[in-house]
């Protein structure tokens, strides 16, 4: 799957376009999740998450994407698991220090972050890890934080 | 007569129980490397291998070798995966003595729970700075059977320490009764790629907390330099104090091992023929060092230096002497009570 995982991050710009389109869709189904209950929405959407992006990015199923923010090459693939990277031991090839066969992960994300409009996302901090939202579907976690947010929104108006 | 005047705080025993609740108006640590830093002086930091051994005598007889020569000893945190004695141990048996010390942290072998109790632990037994790293991989060391842990990376522990430090509280927004005072550091390699994203790697240090930066080997004077104006450019650098690293190289033979084995080591083609090319290659690549360090200093925003000199430690003091760069300074040591003074000339 590797080389469908760099042909990823070289038409970064077309997934960001495509990633646009679709996660309005996903959180306009609120009501749909809401209805059918998002716990019970929880496994045969992260099994259908899992499929889509562990095709297209060797997605590991974190739980929490930052795909956006990484050029759309999946931190988690780095086997120093790092979501703020590059780390120093970067070979002079630009290949990984642990997988000296393998492109280092944030080489790749540095450059599909610059294909991207939204190319500065690459410098935001990142949070370390919540270990228990591994194996969750982070598509679920947008739509039910965003519908949050803009009920909490309706409320603080008079 | 310059020598250590300039540095206020006299509270050098740190780790006694009787100092003074606050630092210098301004600093985040007591730590006399900060005070160094932030006087404008140009700081000598030294990296300090950690003894295979349980004996406090060997950490001691290391540390001599560098004593008044150097602004601060950094004590690795199982560099190149090995395992060694312990960075926290190793920093409070030396800060005990009253020697300024750099804990390194690395991510590989803890969890965020371990680490923030050492950071506290490490606090209170008079560690002044710590600097955050990632690590390197299990698989470069001598336990490659090893679990890496890597819960968090620099980043996140940079924000991390940052927090118990300014918000007095742990990962967990868990609040604390009294708070680590310590002047953070970070770790960049401007020699690795991508290269052009080194510079923004290091807004993003200083955003989570770095203030004071040290650097993989420079032996690449123009990429260095590249790296530096980059910064500039982004007014990065009246944010931080970077502190390039240095180190003398053995032998062409080593070099050679160096770059093809060390990852993140970059050594130019030019340095490898001029060491093969020396009658005596130890003594060239101390020239090479020694030389590194007098154009670093002319940098602009170079604060300081950090030396690497591994299995050559003996040979660290000659070229701090010989580069000059220290010119009539000299680093506080705790083994005279008394400031020394330099005999008139």
């Amino acid at each position: 799957m590797l080389s469908i995982r760099l042909w990823a991050t070289r038409h970064a710009r077309l997934l960001e376009l495509t990633y646009q389109a679709v996660e309005p869709v996903i959180i306009k189904l609120h009501p749909l999740w809401k209805s059918v209950g998002y716990e019970r929405a929880e496994k045969p959407i992260a099994k259908l998450e899992q499929l889509c992006k562990g095709l297209v990015f060797d997605c590991q199923m974190c739980g929490q994407c930052i795909l956006s923010s990484t050029g759309m090459s999946c931190s988690m693939n780095c086997p120093k698991n790092i979501r703020n990277g590059p780390c120093g031991g970067v070979l002079q090839n630009g290949n990984c220090e642990v997988i000296p066969e393998q492109r280092c992960v944030w080489v790749e994300a540095w450059e599909g972050s610059q294909q991207m409009r939204a190319d500065d996302a690459i410098q935001v901090v990142q949070l370390p890890l919540d270990h228990r939202l591994k194996g969750t579907s982070s598509w679920l976690r947008v739509a039910r934080q965003t519908a949050q947010r803009h009920a909490a929104q309706r409320e603080s108006k008079p | 007569m310059t020598l250590h005047v300039d540095i206020e705080d006299g509270n050098a025993g740190a780790g006694s129980e009787s100092e003074p609740e606050s630092g210098l108006p301004g600093h985040s640590s007591r730590g006399r490397l900060e005070q160094v830093l932030k006087n404008g002086h140009f700081a000598i930091t030294a990296e300090l291998a950690p003894p295979d051994s349980a004996n406090p005598q060997d950490v001691y007889a290391r540390a001599r070798l560098f004593e008044g020569h150097v602004d601060a000893m950094n004590a690795t945190d199982g560099s190149g995966a090995n395992c060694h004695m312990s960075s926290v141990a190793m920093c409070a048996l030396l800060a005990r003595q009253g020697h300024e010390v750099v804990m390194q942290i690395s991510c590989r072998d803890r969890n965020r729970i371990a680490i923030q109790g050492d950071i506290l632990g490490g606090a209170a037994l008079g560690i002044n700075n710590m600097l955050c790293l990632t690590g390197d991989g299990v698989q470069v060391g001598d336990h490659p059977q090893a679990k890496p842990v890597f819960d968090l990376d620099s980043l996140s522990l940079l924000e991390i320490v940052a927090g118990l430090r300014d918000k007095h509280a742990f990962a967990s927004g868990r609040k604390l009764t009294d708070p680590p005072r310590i002047f953070l550091g970070a770790a960049e390699n401007p020699f690795a790629p991508p290269f052009d994203f080194r510079p923004h790697r290091l807004a993003k240090k200083i955003a989570a907390g770095a203030q004071f930066i040290q650097t993989q080997y420079c032996f690449d004077l123009p990429r260095f330099t590249a790296f530096m104006q980059r910064s500039q450019d982004l007014g990065l650098l009246e944010k931080c104090f970077i502190l390039p690293g240095v180190g003398p190289l053995a032998s062409a033979r080593t070099a050679n091992w160096m770059r093809q084995h060390v990852p993140g080591v970059h050594i130019p083609d030019h340095i490898i023929t001029r060491l093969e090319g020396a009658k005596d290659q130890k003594a060239e690549g101390r020239n090479i060092c020694i030389e590194m360090i007098q154009q670093l200093r002319e940098i602009e925003g170079v604060s300081g230096v950090h030396i690497m000199a591994h299995r050559q430690e003996t040979s660290v003091v000659g070229i701090i002497q010989q580069s000059g760069v220290l010119r009539d300074r000299m680093p506080w040591t705790p083994s005279c009570e008394t400031p020394r003074t330099k005999a008139p000339a």
